[in-house]
This record gives structure tokens, C-alpha cells and sequence, in this order.
């Protein structure tokens, strides 16, 4: 090699490595995995002439901790409702307003007041679900609408089930299985939630994610997991049924929020205001197929979502269902201890 | 006193070698080495409330939790057997491992050290291949072969030989299946370094003295080629020990090596002490095991001499 | 015995199970680019011969993103790794032993003795407080972690070659009166230059294959194809991870050949 052609490959990668400079702004999203809809990101980049690059986590937690260390370089996050809270006390979320937002007019009223960040100042609404059952009914043909499908599992069942490897939701079904309250301290009933779930985990399968491809397909038989990857499951598999835990299942919303030491908050404040507009909305929950917040995006679903009972629920299970809320962090504590204990 | 020329010009001999080894120490101390004495800190300090440590608040709850925990519920303190399951797989999945490879990949490196020289080179090359491939595609790979409508149950069904598909996937098996696979190179290629070597003479020698096939491979080849062996274990055992991928993948994130139980401390498990401290029991574990191989290796390499 | 020579070589049943090695170690990945040329969109069923998930693999710009950043890396990691590498191998060989010495040898393979899990979350613990102190999250930090694990395997190739040359040759350009650079430049290098291009190529290939180290490195819009396919296994995936595995093993496999035949060539 000569000098020539050295320095010209250096100079190469120096540019490939500051990266292109073909869009105005880039765009760092941090999303839960299997959430975004490339569509959707495709018509914000082309509306703003914004590169957008989407990284996935795993869990709530998963997600606060790498932003806590510190130099992750997103800009934006998608934490759920119970741990909102947790990011603004920790001082990671930028007061961006969406309230004061263009399209904010959008907003289903039910979701402006949330007891997570009341008036929206930090957050726009992603989307919401549930955590459900749902069973392959040619393997299983009895009651599914009771968490003892994963937790007193069937013999037809044992071996076969995934559990979403979410500790809140995990938690909050298990104690209401014992008809506790959520965030309760009661040591009598937190060891016999612990004793259920280290006497059930043998049984389970996996505490994994790829439930819309496994489901269908017969990997697994049975999951405790959220509505929409169930639904999806069930397009590609009409064995598939969702339940409703009757003893009581944990709602939760996902939203979209900036991150105070963000690069580029402009852009992050558009996306923000972006998926307010109602067609927007509905192709986000067109990929994944959960509800989401913003009025009049029911007119672009498509078809397949409408009355879909993973996303209605039946009158008689519509009480069992109730918001997570952030827990004391003492409660918390306690709640991770039994979570980690499981980790074996 | 004054230096004679000689010693001057080794002086200035050696100072230049400091210099011009100097970057790749330096970069080797700034991005491997040093951040390993600031973990060992972090072990001894009280972990965040969300991830972190509290920094510079000496603690020792993250060794002590390393094998103890405080019960939940009667506050008593007992062995924190999470993690001991957890080490204990670790240890035999890794064990396991280097036994099937060893049986795998002894008869292998034998046939090839046996074949003509120069196709000798193309079943060395057949088994680099897979060794150079990436980790992740060799993981994946073999979930496509174990899982449940893979090609062994696909095969396996389709031939009557059972009727339910065999569950591998997420299962300790699928993990140990994944490590045997991936790692099985690493102990071919060692194996054949010390076979490609063997004098046959020997071997004539002993079939000469009427001893058994067996009795030759037992009493001749292995011992002779014990070297490669040991290497070939230990290439084997240490990787495996350390795995994160493959129990990721394969294990359904319900089966956990030591390697994921460190991941969960620095993620979802919010206990960054805890994490440093079995990251570097971990390391100690390696490093007994890379002691005994040299002192294995320095012992059998005075026997030949 | 019935056979007519006696095979001092042959020991039973060992050539059976060396072929089923060899079956066992290339039933997975045929099997892996077979699913990749699947028509179908799950993984589960074969539909029928097709490219289309070449083309939407190729066509998808997370991965040519990915993609990109990998390769840029692996190549600034093993340039800077092979510099580096060179240096010290030309300090520690064809010497005396001076004190030192040893310790100069653990310290470069310190990187080969460490699981890499340990490496990375002490990557993790530094560097995100590097980056929270100097503002700086870019590439940088995985130029400089992929270097640190690349320098030993690009240091052992050319030590090796190092150490089967003596000096005569730089003594006698010494005596015609080049300068130490001179006497490098036209009398080492042009016969260490397989060696280094031996350790650039282990380098390049092993920056490319990480995955844990850079995946708790990386900051947000950093992925790497291995960080990105890790990513994607644990969702559904598509026969377009089979797809992009299909091509990354292409390539590793063109890299693989290559180095046998450059190393094969020497005397």
C-alpha cells in the first residue's frame, strides 16, 4: 500500500465512522423490543429529515438501569406507567410538555389526568394492554380465564409455558391469585406468593420474549404474556385463545417520554408530537396491536383489531382489571428480593 | 561509577523496547486491565438504589451476598442458594462440556492427524471454518436444529421413532448441546497440534510387543499426546464457564450461567456490588484453572525433556 | 487377523466418529443457509426456494446500519491493534530477557485470559462514567475496547515470525549505513508483511464476532450486526436473520479461506 491510497482509506474511515451526514438530525429511540412499527418510523423520517435509530430492552428495569449508569446516548424512552415515576424522581426525564403540544387535542381524556404524570408534562401515550392468558386449546381445552394456568398449571400444560420475565406484572397476578392488594406489605402473603412462584418456575417453560413466533408454532402451549403479542399469535394460529385472569390482571400503558441529557431534543419533542396525530397511532398499534391513547385513530385499524377479545375485554373480567402503580420503595425492595430469589 | 559502552547502548537498548511496547500496553491497561481494579472497588461499595453504587460508601453486603442472603421473611441468614445453583450449573454444564468434546473431538483429531499430508490440510480447514464463524450464527444455528419443529424432531417424527416432539430447547440439555457444538474446535485443533507429532515408531513398537489396540491407544497415544489434552480442556472449560450467549439463546432466560446472573446484576437486578463481586470470583475460577493447566503443562513438557 | 496389512494407524471406531463430528459440525449451519433461501415467514415451515429475504435483509437499513458500523470498526480495531501489535512484538523478541519481559507477554495476553462477560461489565462500569463526565459517547469506545481484545491475537502471528528471524539481515543494512527506520522499513517489514497481514486478519475477524463487549458498551444508535442479531433472536424471528447470518458467514468463511492460503503459501 502507499501513502496515497493509506491516507484515502483513512480519511474514509474517519467519515464513516463520524457518520453520514445525509439526514438533518438524527433521532435515538430506546423502545421495548418488537414495538415499533417501521412504517411508522420511516414516515417520521421522511416527514423531518430525521435518521431515527431503534434500540430494543427487555424489561422496565432493564432499561432504568442503563440509562442510570449513565452515556447510553438515547433520546428517547418508553418506560410503563408504574415506573414513570420512578424516572422523573430520578431526574432522567425532560419536562418537554406535550401538553402544550399541537396534536396533544388528540388525547383521549382518559389518558390526560394519569396518576403517573398528572396533565402530561413528561409523557405522550404510547400504548396500553394487559398481561393475559393465552393457551394453544388443542393441547388445553378447560378454563383459561384464571392465572392457575401458569401458576397451578394442568398436567397438559407442565413444561410448556412461557411467563413474561416482567417482575411487576409477575408479582401483581401472583398476589392477586392470593386475593392480596397490590403493593401490600403483608409478609403472611408475600411468602406464599414466593412459595407459589419458586413451586411453579419448574414448571414453566421459558421466561422469554418470542412469544409470536413460538405460540403459533407450538414451542409453547401456554403464556402468561401481554395482549397484543397474543393476538398476533392467535392471527397466525386460531388454536389460540386469550384469557382473562379472573383473579385479577395488571393494565398497563406505555409512554413515550424524553430523556434529559438527550442529544437532540427537537427532534425528539416532533416524535413526540408526531404520534398524537391519529393516523400515526394507528399504525403503531397496527404493527404491535395494542390500544392506544389518541381519539379518532380507531378509523385506520386495521380490520383484524377491531373487537379483537384480546383488546375488549368481557364485561365480567373488566373489574379484575387494575393499573399498576409505583409501590413504596421499601415495597419495591421487597418485590425484587422475591424476584431475584427466582432467578435459578 | 562509570558505564562501559556496552551496558549503555543495552540500557538505551532496552528503554526503546518500553517505548515502542508502550501503546499497546497502554491501550491494553486503559480498556481491559484497569477497569478490572475499578470493579474490584465497586465490589467493596453499597449498591444504588436503581443501579449504581453509592460511591465511595464502603460495604462488603456484595461478597457476602456472593454466597449468603438474608431470608425474606425470618431474616435469618442462609446460604443464598440461588447463586450456588446457578455456580453448580455453571461448573457441570462447563465439565459436561469438555467431557463430550474431549470424546468428540480425541477420535477426530486422531483421523485427521492420520490422513495423507495433504488432504491432512483440508479437514483442518473443514474444522477452522465453524471455529471462525461467528458465535452468534453457530448458536442460532443450533436452535434451528434443536427446537421443537427442528430438524431432529422433524427427523425424528417423521421416522415413528417418537410421536412428541423431544423439548431440548430451554432446557439445561439445549445449553449443553450449544457449548459442545460451539466450542468443539477448540479442542480439535490442540488435539491434532500434539497427534500431527506422534511418532508411529512408538506405536509400531508396542503392536511389535503384542499389546492390544486399546492398550496401545491407552498406554502409548494418550499419554503422548496428553499435552494437547490438557490444552484442549482447558481452551474448552474456561470459555464455557464465562458463556452468555449460549445459555441467553438457548436457555430461555430461565436457565442462567454465571455469566447471565453477573448481566442480571448490572440490569434488572439493580445490584451493581453483587455483580463485581461475582464477576470476579468468576475470574479467580479461571484462573485456578489456567494454574493447573501450567502447571500441568510445565510438568509433562520436563518429562519429554 | 483377516485383513492383509496390518494398519498401525487405525484405531476402531474412531474414523465413524470423526465423520459424525464433521456431519455434527456442518448440520446446523446448512441447515441455518438452507432457511435462509425459505420462501415462507416463519422459520417453521419451508415454503419453497426464494430470495426474498435477501433482498428484504439487504434492503432493511438497520442492518446495512449495522452492517457498516461493523466492518468500519473491525477495520479501525485491527489497523490500530496490528500497529500496536507490531511495535510490541518488535520490542519483546530477538533479545536478551530484560526485566520486564515477562510481564510485558502476561499483560498483552491478559485479554485472552479474562471471560469476556468480566471484561464487559467493567467496560460497562468505566466507560459510563467516562461518558457521563466528558460529554463524548461515540464510537470511540468501541474502537478502543475492540483494540484492547484484538492486540493479542494480532501480536501472536507476527511474534512468531519475529522469532524465527535473526538480525543478520538489519545488521547488514546497518553496516551500509540506513538509519533503525531505513533498516525497518526496507528490510524488516517487507519480511514480516504475511505475519502482519496474518495478525490484521485474526483482528479484523474477532472485532467482528464480538458481541458481549459491545454490547455493553455501545451507546444508543451503535449496534453492531452481532449486537443487532442479538437482539432479534429473542423476538420472532424471520428467515431475514437467517438471511444476514447466511452473508456474514459468507464473509467469514471468504476471510477463513484467504488466511489459510496467504499462511499456507509460506515455506
Amino acid at each position: 500500500m502507499n501513502w496515497k491510497t493509506t491516507a484515502a482509506t483513512t480519511a474514509m474511515m474517519v467519515l464513516a465512522l463520524a457518520g453520514s451526514a445525509a439526514a438533518d438530525g438524527e433521532l435515538n429511540i430506546f423502545n421495548w423490543g418488537d414495538y415499533t412499527n417501521p412504517e411508522l418510523i420511516k414516515k417520521f423520517e421522511a416527514a423531518h429529515n430525521v435518521k431515527v435509530t431503534i434500540t430494543d430492552y427487555d424489561s422496565n428495569d432493564t432499561a432504568l438501569a442503563k440509562v442510570r449508569a449513565g452515556g447510553h446516548g438515547f433520546d428517547i424512552v418508553v418506560p410503563s406507567a408504574n415506573y414513570v415515576p420512578i424516572w422523573v424522581k430520578e431526574d432522567l426525564l425532560l419536562e418537554s410538555r406535550p401538553d402544550e403540544m399541537e396534536n396533544f387535542k388528540n388525547v383521549d381524556p382518559r389518558w390526560v389526568d394519569v396518576s403517573w404524570d398528572p396533565g402530561r408534562h413528561y409523557t405522550v401515550p404510547w400504548q396500553w394492554g394487559l398481561s393475559g392468558i393465552g393457551v394453544n386449546t388443542k393441547v388445553y381445552g378447560g378454563d383459561i380465564n384464571t392465572s392457575a394456568i401458569w401458576l397451578d398449571p394442568p398436567a397438559e400444560l407442565v413444561g410448556k409455558i412461557n411467563v413474561e420475565p416482567e417482575m411487576t406484572d409477575v408479582m401483581f397476578a401472583t398476589i392477586k391469585y392470593f386475593g392480596g392488594d397490590w403493593c401490600t406489605k403483608d409478609l403472611e402473603l408475600l411468602k406464599k406468593v414466593r412459595d407459589k412462584l419458586t413451586e411453579a418456575k419448574p414448571k414453566w417453560l421459558a421466561m422469554d420474549y418470542s412469544v409470536t413466533e413460538k405460540l403459533p408454532a407450538g414451542d409453547y402451549s401456554a403464556v402468561y404474556y401481554w395482549n397484543g403479542a397474543i393476538l398476533r399469535s392467535r392471527l397466525k394460529n386460531a388454536d389460540i385463545k386469550f384469557g382473562y385472569p379472573k383473579e385479577g390482571y395488571p393494565l398497563f400503558m406505555d409512554s413515550v417520554a424524553i430523556l434529559k441529557d438527550a442529544k437532540n431534543v427537537e427532534n425528539a419533542k416532533l416524535f413526540q408530537n408526531f404520534i398524537m396525530d391519529p393516523e400515526n397511532a394507528a399504525l403503531i398499534s397496527a404493527f404491535a396491536k395494542y390500544s392506544n391513547g389518541i381519539k379518532g385513530s380507531e378509523q385506520f385499524l386495521p380490520a383484524d383489531m377491531k373487537d379483537a377479545p384480546e383488546l375488549v375485554a368481557p364485561p365480567e373480567f373488566e373489574k379484575a382489571g387494575e393499573f399498576l402503580t409505583t409501590c413504596e420503595p421499601d415495597v419495591q425492595e421487597l418485590y425484587t428480593r422475591i424476584w431475584t430469589e427466582l432467578q435459578k | 561509577m562509570a558505564l562501559n559502552g556496552l551496558q549503555l547502548s543495552r540500557r538505551r537498548d532496552v528503554r526503546k523496547r518500553w517505548l515502542l511496547s508502550a501503546p499497546a500496553l497502554l491501550i491494553i491497561f486503559v480498556a481491559a486491565i484497569g477497569p478490572l481494579f475499578v470493579m474490584l472497588a465497586y465490589s467493596f461499595m453499597l449498591k444504588g438504589d436503581y443501579g449504581d453504587v453509592k460511591f465511595g460508601i464502603f460495604s462488603l453486603d456484595g461478597w457476602t451476598s456472593v454466597l449468603f442472603q438474608r431470608d425474606i421473611f425470618d431474616d435469618t441468614l442462609g446460604l443464598a442458594d440461588a447463586h450456588l445453583t446457578i455456580l453448580w450449573r455453571s461448573v457441570k454444564l462447563s465439565l459436561y462440556t469438555t467431557v463430550v468434546t474431549l470424546i468428540l473431538g480425541f477420535p477426530t483429531a486422531y483421523f485427521i492427524s492420520t490422513r495423507p499430508p495433504l488432504s491432512r490440510d483440508i479437514w483442518v480447514f473443514l474444522v477452522t471454518i465453524p471455529f471462525w464463524t461467528n458465535l452468534l450464527i453457530r448458536t442460532f444455528a443450533m436452535q434451528q436444529v434443536i427446537r421443537n419443529e427442528g430438524i431432529v424432531n422433524s427427523v425424528l417424527t417423521g421416522l415413528g421413532i417418537i410421536d412428541q416432539p423431544l423439548q431440548i430447547m430451554h432446557t439445561d440439555t439445549a445449553i449443553l448441546l450449544g457449548m459442545v457444538y460451539v466450542y468443539l474446535p477448540l479442542m480439535v485443533l490442540p488435539l491434532y497440534a500434539s497427534m500431527e507429532k506422534l511418532d508411529f515408531r512408538l506405536i509400531e513398537a508396542g503392536y511389535d510387543l503384542y499389546a492390544s489396540r486399546l492398550k496401545v491407544l491407552w498406554r502409548i497415544i494418550i499419554p503422548l499426546v496428553k499435552p494437547g489434552i490438557i490444552a484442549g480442556s482447558i481452551l474448552v472449560f474456561i470459555p464455557s464457564l464465562g458463556a452468555y450467549v449460549i445459555p441467553r439463546i438457548l436457555g430461555g432466560g430461565k436457565n442462567m450461567m454465571l455469566g447471565n446472573l453477573i448481566e442480571l446484576q448490572f440490569g434488572a437486578g439493580r445490584n451493581w456490588p453483587l455483580g463485581a463481586a461475582i464477576s470476579i470470583a468468576l475470574m479467580v475460577l479461571v484462573m485456578i484453572a489456567l494454574l493447573f493447566y501450567v502447571r500441568n503443562a510445565s510438568r509433562s513438557g520436563a518429562g519429554h525433556g | 487377523m483377516a485383513r492383509r496389512t496390518f494398519d498401525i494407524r487405525a484405531q476402531p471406531g474412531f474414523g465413524l466418529l470423526a465423520l459424525f463430528t464433521f456431519f455434527a459440525l456442518y448440520l446446523p449451519i446448512a441447515a441455518l443457509v438452507a432457511y435462509s433461501f425459505n420462501s415462507a415467514d416463519s422459520l417453521s415451515r419451508w415454503d419453497g426456494l426464494s430470495l426474498r429475504w435477501f433482498i428484504s435483509a439487504w434492503q432493511n437499513s438497520n442492518v446495512q446500519d449495522a452492517a457498516i458500523r461493523s466492518l468500519v470498526l473491525a477495520l479501525w480495531a485491527a489497523t490500530l491493534a496490528t500497529i500496536v501489535a507490531t511495535m510490541a512484538a518488535l520490542a519483546t523478541t530477538r533479545t536478551e530477557p530484560y526485566r520486564g519481559l515477562t510481564f510485558k507477554y502476561a499483560f498483552i495476553n491478559q485479554p485472552l485470559m479474562v471471560p469476556e462477560i468480566v471484561t464487559a461489565v467493567a467496560l460497562l462500569i468505566v466507560f459510563s462514567r467516562v461518558k457521563v463526565w466528558t460529554g463524548y459517547s461515540g464510537m470511540g469506545y468501541l474502537v478502543l475496547a475492540h483494540t484492547a481484545f484484538c492486540i493479542p491475537f494480532a501480536y501472536l502471528p507476527i511474534r512468531a515470525r519475529l522469532e524465527s528471524m535473526d538480525l543478520t539481515l538489519e545488521r547488514a543494512a546497518a553496516d551500509l549505513y540506513a538509519t533503525p527506520w531505513q533498516a525497518f522499513r526496507r528490510v524488516t517489514l517487507p519480511l514480516l508483511r504475511p505475519a502482519v497481514i496474518a495478525g490484521f486478519m485474526l483482528a479484523f475477524v474477532i472485532s467482528l464476532d464480538d458481541v458481549v463487549i459491545t454490547e455493553f458498551v455501545k451507546s444508543g444508535g451503535q449496534d453492531t450486526l452481532p449486537t443487532y442479531m442479538l437482539g432479534q433472536l429473542r423476538r420472532e424471528t424471520t428467515p431475514e436473520v437467517n438471511a444476514i447470518a447466511t452473508l456474514f458467514l459468507a464473509l467469514s468463511v471468504l476471510l477463513v479461506t484467504v488466511f489459510f492460503f496467504v499462511n499456507r503459501r509460506k515455506p
